[in-house]
């Protein structure tokens, strides 16, 4: 590549920076005051795009693209302010899962509207009015409107420093980062600082989302790939700075610029196409930054966020009851392939419930005893079940030896991406998990030639005797059993002491000796290596796996399973598992927007439970507690 | 030997020097209080000796040792004993289970998969327990102890290593003045029968004048007194800077050291 | 006392989770009067302030200020009313200079119930009432000191225009002569016409500045009295103060 082409690829760079932040600084700000991390920020994002295009097309014109953008700027900061009013302000004081859980839901159900809104196919908007020619730059032509975007970016960037600054406003903003009860202490409506902050965030996103109306096409996609991007910027810029975001959204830009403009090389013995390697190069570049900088690179230590969780209880061996009970529904169960013969969708709905809750019980090793909030297990799932199916295409080994190699892969994996993750905490460690689990998403989707792209794999069906239903179901069963029995021994030997007391009091286990990241480590690779089992049974079970059932949506779905349960119990993933596989075998099927449908119940169950259902339950109580004392006095 | 000897340590924070070429010695079985104006250092002087910060300049000598820049595990590890200014249990374990985390991790025993940690070294924990008179509350979950016993518990997880050393940072704050006679004794009977040394900082000068074989007085990041009790309450810098007017604390030394 | 008390608390009672940390508590403080909750640690004193304030999510009773019925208000509701809040933990703006942290408390000024003006603060009048924070307006929080933290907190709050300000632990945790400024400072408030309602738990200081105290033990009230009756009452001082 010539020094111009290189030039030019960087020019192309930042104009796609300049979009990738104003996404992510309206994250950062809205994040910052409320702690709320809006996954849903990237469905704003596309919204913006959507209703830009509606506007450039229906109105059309000079007013409809510019005047077009201006009000689908308004309108999506409108849709902000809707949500946290109607939403969000509902849960500020609900677990930090639920309002991210909330937020997922969000990202359902706007997807779904937008589909039954504009439909299901790609809109490309029409050229800007006054900048559709180009410009000659080092010899090749530059879009006019590219070069309007390099220079959007700073200019909204400057206008967002002088405020936070200089302003009243943006002084309440920072406080309230900082300590949004004491600004509420100190005479200053929270509740109108808060939706106007949502409502801005909403505005830049949706100002971003229409700005690329004349780059690219409106698609269904975008929502979560640009949360994705987002989360990255953030995370390399450092959380709350906005000169970081923009910073980070140059360097991610630029890199992914430049592996497309690389394009194929020949290094003589092998070519490598870096075109494929822009989500790689991406999570190298974090994975960089972090290593030099675990808080970005304009970010500061985070400060503690006051828990208001319930406090959970120490654990106790099983209960001779609870020993009995397990017994009984074992039996129960080995006994399902008697009644399968009436009803042989019994034993397929069998075996999915106990996939989920192999999958459920490994996110909770780490998400429970060890206070890692993974929002990417679908990653370990995905990492199993191509690992597994992938060596069955490739190498034709048997389905033994398959399922043996998933949880392996799914352990490399997880030791990889774990080394990352556990030098963050809290919303932070979500957002990264998320961002890696894209990663893996991505790559199996682009990788096309290796993994079939976003066909998949099929055939990987499995060999006699295992063929029949009931015999591959008591093999599910006994694998199920198994790892939940193994990792349930694991939080009951020292090591799963260790994972909770790092939990507990980072700074208190370290002072007796504790390596607590290294601690936390090893049991997210263990967490990952078990979840890899389930990614192995369900390849063989389904007989094919492909990008969509390994996407966000399966990490999604683990997270509702495990707070159904209960987060605090050791027995609460195994029922939330089946509680929500169930349900989701039976009435999810029926419609196409199963996506809002589960939006729905999600926004259900956290408006229903705001402090989480074990919290409900011990506020039932404690009201019938106050009530009989009161009745006594 | 001095078990602790802390030379020049400095450490500054974006231009401001928070520890001034500081210098001290901890000697054996020796009770030493660091005193001082908020802001003076103490703190940092503090997270630099337990390995949360790493100086800028100095040497920290833990029994001839260099321990200044190592983490606070490692430093554990050598033994030296902490406890917080803010009292932290683990929330979700029981009394027992706390003390037992601490001695399965001086065992080395931590990343062992296998063995139900709640049977392992329960006695020596139970033991331990009895020494700061918290056996009692073996099985009782840590978290809903009143805020005084959460205090003897980490004395008992401070003492699970054996530590030669005791870094002890307010080890009263937020007590009430029974109590926090109550605790310091406690703590003198302890580290006197094992020949422990402690150093702690302190803002009760009650406690400080009672139980304090020696006393340090830090002020803008540098030692400005070091002596006992005596010297310290009479000297005109300490009073100028730290002390005042004497009037918002009991001063009396000998009624202190009756008790 | 000849007019309403400028805050009148009845039964008030407040929650953590399930634990019960207030039982039924009723007391007043008067205009222009200094009050100290007293007692040991953990024994609710801080709560006490902050459910006067609306800051826990639990609590019931009934609390009026300043002619108002204020039980079921916001925090930043209480705080429009004139009810001042200063916290033990400092909790100043540690990314915000001393002149941003003292716009953050800035509110109109405002009259007591009978129409008389409560006295009102300029970042110029605080300075003069704290001369160190003169020194250094425009410094970051956290290049600040404990003490110096201390007395912004304080000022931030005086900057709301209160009629009433309630002072969390003002003599926890800092050095013995920012104590006796803090004793001094209050002093100075009460001149001002302003009401205190403090908690401590160090009776020297306590000494130095209240007129009238009441005794918390386990969330209740077990004695209340004059300070000059409580320095005589060595066996109340020894059953919940332990000196």
């Amino acid at each position: 590549m010539t020094l111009s082409a290189f030039l030019f690829q960087a020019l192309n760079g930042l104009s796609t920076a300049s979009g990738l932040f104003f996404i992510a600084v309206g994250l950062s700000l809205i994040f910052g005051v409320t702690r709320i991390i809006n996954i849903a920020h990237g469905s704003l994002y596309m919204l913006g795009t959507y209703i830009a295009y509606s506007f450039a097309t229906k109105i059309g014109g000079v007013l409809g693209f510019w005047g077009g953008i201006l009000a689908t700027a308004l309108i999506v900061g409108a849709i902000g302010a809707l949500i946290e009013i109607v939403l969000l302000r509902r849960i500020y004081r609900a677990p930090e899962l639920f309002q991210l859980l909330a937020t997922f839901a969000l990202v359902l159900v706007i997807n779904d509207a937008t589909l039954w809104l504009w439909g299901p196919e790609d809109l490309l908007g029409p050229r800007a009015p006054g900048l559709g020619g180009a410009v000659e730059v080092l010899g090749r032509k530059l879009p006019t409107y590219d070069l309007f975007l390099i220079f959007v970016g700073p200019l909204v960037l400057v206008i967002l420093h002088f405020a936070l600054a200089r302003t009243r406003f943006g002084r309440l903003i920072r406080a309230a980062t900082q300590d949004r009860e004491m600004v509420g202490a100190l005479g200053v409506n929270q509740s109108i600082l808060f939706t106007s902050v949502f409502a801005l965030g909403a505005l830049l996103a949706g100002l971003g989302g229409a700005l690329q109306v004349a780059r690219e096409p409106a698609n269904l996609a975008t929502d979560l790939v640009a949360i994705g991007d987002a989360f990255v910027v953030v995370v390399v810029g450092g959380m709350g700075s906005i000169t970081g975001a923009y910073l980070a959204a140059v360097i991610i830009a630029e890199v992914k610029a430049l592996c497309i403009g690389i394009g194929v090389v020949d290094f003589g013995f092998i070519s490598v196409n870096f075109s494929k390697l822009t989500l790689v190069a991406e999570f190298l570049v974090m994975a960089v930054v972090l290593i030099a900088r675990p808080y970005g690179l304009l970010g500061r230590a985070q400060a503690t966020v006051r828990s208001i969780a319930e406090p959970e209880e120490p654990i106790r061996p099983a209960t001779p009851m609870l020993k009995a009970l397990a017994v009984t529904v074992l039996a129960l169960l080995l006994c399902l392939p008697l009644l399968a013969q009436s009803s042989p969708y019994l034993l397929i709905l069998g075996i999915d419930v106990l996939i989920a809750v192999i999958f459920a019980t490994s996110l909770h090793f780490i998400m429970g005893p060890g206070g890692m909030h993974s929002f990417g297990h679908a990653a370990y799932f995905g990492l199993g079940a191509y690992g597994a199916a992938l060596l069955v295409k490739w190498l034709g080994v048997p389905m033994g030896l398959a399922l043996a190699a998933a949880p392996l892969v799914a352990l490399a994996g997880a030791l990889l991406f774990g080394w990352f993750a556990v030098r963050l905490s809290g919303v932070y460690l979500a957002m990264l998990t998320l961002a890696f689990a894209q990663i893996v998403w991505a790559a199996v989707f682009q990788w096309e030639g290796f993994t079939g792209g976003s066909n998949g794999v099929i055939g990987v069906w499995p060999p006699p005797p295992f063929d029949k239903s009931w015999v591959y179901f008591v093999l599910t069963l006994l694998l199920a059993v198994t790892g939940v029995l193994l990792l349930r021994r694991f939080l009951f030997a020292p090591f799963g002491y260790a994972m909770r007391a790092g939990r507990d009091s980072p700074l208190r286990a370290e002072a007796i000796g504790i390596d607590v990241k290294r601690v936390h480590w090893l049991g997210f690779a263990i967490a990952g290596g078990v979840c890899g089992v389930a990614g192995g049974l369900f390849a063989f079970a389904k007989g094919s796996i492909s990008p969509e059932t390994i996407g966000v949506g399966r990490s999604i779905d683990g997270l509702v399973m495990v707070l159904l349960g209960g987060i605090q119990t050791l027995t609460g993933p195994i029922v939330g598992a089946s509680v929500f596989a169930t349900l989701q075998d039976t009435v999810m099927r029926q419609t196409e927007y199963w996506r809002a449908l589960l939006g729905a119940i999600i926004l259900l169950l956290v408006l229903a439970f705001p402090q989480g259902i074990v919290g409900a339950f011990a506020a039932i109580w404690r009201k019938g507690k106050i009530e009989k004392s009161e009745g006594a006095s | 030997m001095s078990v602790l000897a802390v030379h020049s340590l400095s450490k500054a924070f974006g231009g401001v020097r928070a520890v001034n070429e500081v210098g001290f010695a901890v000697e054996r079985g020796e009770f030493l209080a660091m005193i001082g104006p908020n802001g003076a250092g103490k703190s940092t002087c503090f997270n630099m000796i337990n390995g949360q910060l790493a100086p800028d300049s100095g040497e920290i000598l833990f029994e001839g040792k260099n321990i200044a820049g190592l983490v606070p595990r490692t430093i554990w590890q050598l033994g030296v004993g902490r406890t917080f200014q803010v009292a932290a249990t683990f929330g979700s374990m029981t009394v027992a289970e706390n003390v037992q985390m601490a001695l399965l991790s001086h065992a080395r025993e931590i990343y062992s998969l296998w063995r139900p940690a709640g049977e392992m070294h329960r006695e020596r924990a139970l033991d331990l327990l009895e020494q700061v008179g918290m056996r009692e509350a073996a099985d009782r979950p840590s978290r809903e102890l009143a805020y005084g016993d959460v205090k003897r518990i980490e004395l008992a997880i401070a003492l699970a290593n054996e530590p030669r050393l005791l870094l002890m940072d307010e080890p009263t704050a937020g007590m009430g003045a029974r109590e926090r006679h109550e605790l310091i004794e406690l703590v003198k009977r302890l580290v006197v029968e094992r020949n422990i040394s402690v150093l702690f900082t302190e803002h009760s000068m009650d406690v400080v004048f009672a139980f304090a074989d020696r006393i340090i007085v830090l002020a803008r990041g540098r030692v400005i007194a070091d002596g006992d009790a005596a010297a310290i309450r009479d000297n005109a810098q300490v009073r100028e800077v730290y002390f005042g007017t004497g009037k918002t604390f009991a001063q009396s030394t000998s009624q202190g050291a009756a008790s | 006392m000849s007019s309403a008390p400028m805050l009148a608390v009845d039964s008030l009672s407040a929650w953590y989770g399930a634990a019960r940390i207030l039982y039924d508590l009723s007391f007043e403080v008067g205009r222009g009067e200094v009050v100290a909750l007293m007692g040991r640690n953990g024994a609710g004193k801080s709560t006490t302030l902050k459910a006067v304030m609306g800051l826990l999510a639990q609590r019931q009773g009934k609390v009026r200020f300043n002619g108002d019925d204020i039980s079921a208000l916001k925090p930043f509701e209480i705080a429009r009313r004139g009810l001042g809040f200063t916290p033990e933990d400092r909790r100043i703006f540690v990314d915000l200079t001393v002149m941003e942290n003292l716009d953050i408390g800035r509110q109109a000024p405002r009259t007591f119930a009978d129409g008389a003006p409560a006295p009102s603060w300029t970042p110029d009048k605080l300075f003069a009432l704290f001369p160190n924070l003169a020194e250094m307006p425009n410094r970051l929080g956290n290049r600040m000191s404990g003490g110096e933290q201390q007395m912004l907190t304080v000022a931030r709050t005086l900057m709301g225009n209160p009629l009433l300000v309630l002072l969390d632990e003002p003599s926890e945790g800092v050095a013995p002569l920012i104590v006796e400024q803090m004793a001094s400072t209050i002093v100075e408030l009460k001149k001002e016409g302003l009401s205190i309602l403090l908690s401590e738990q160090n009776i020297h200081f306590a000494r130095l500045v209240a007129d009238r105290v009441y005794v918390l033990e386990k969330g209740q009230i077990h004695w209340q009295g004059s300070m000059t009756q409580l320095d005589n009452n060595p066996d109340v001082q020894r059953a919940y103060l332990t000196v």
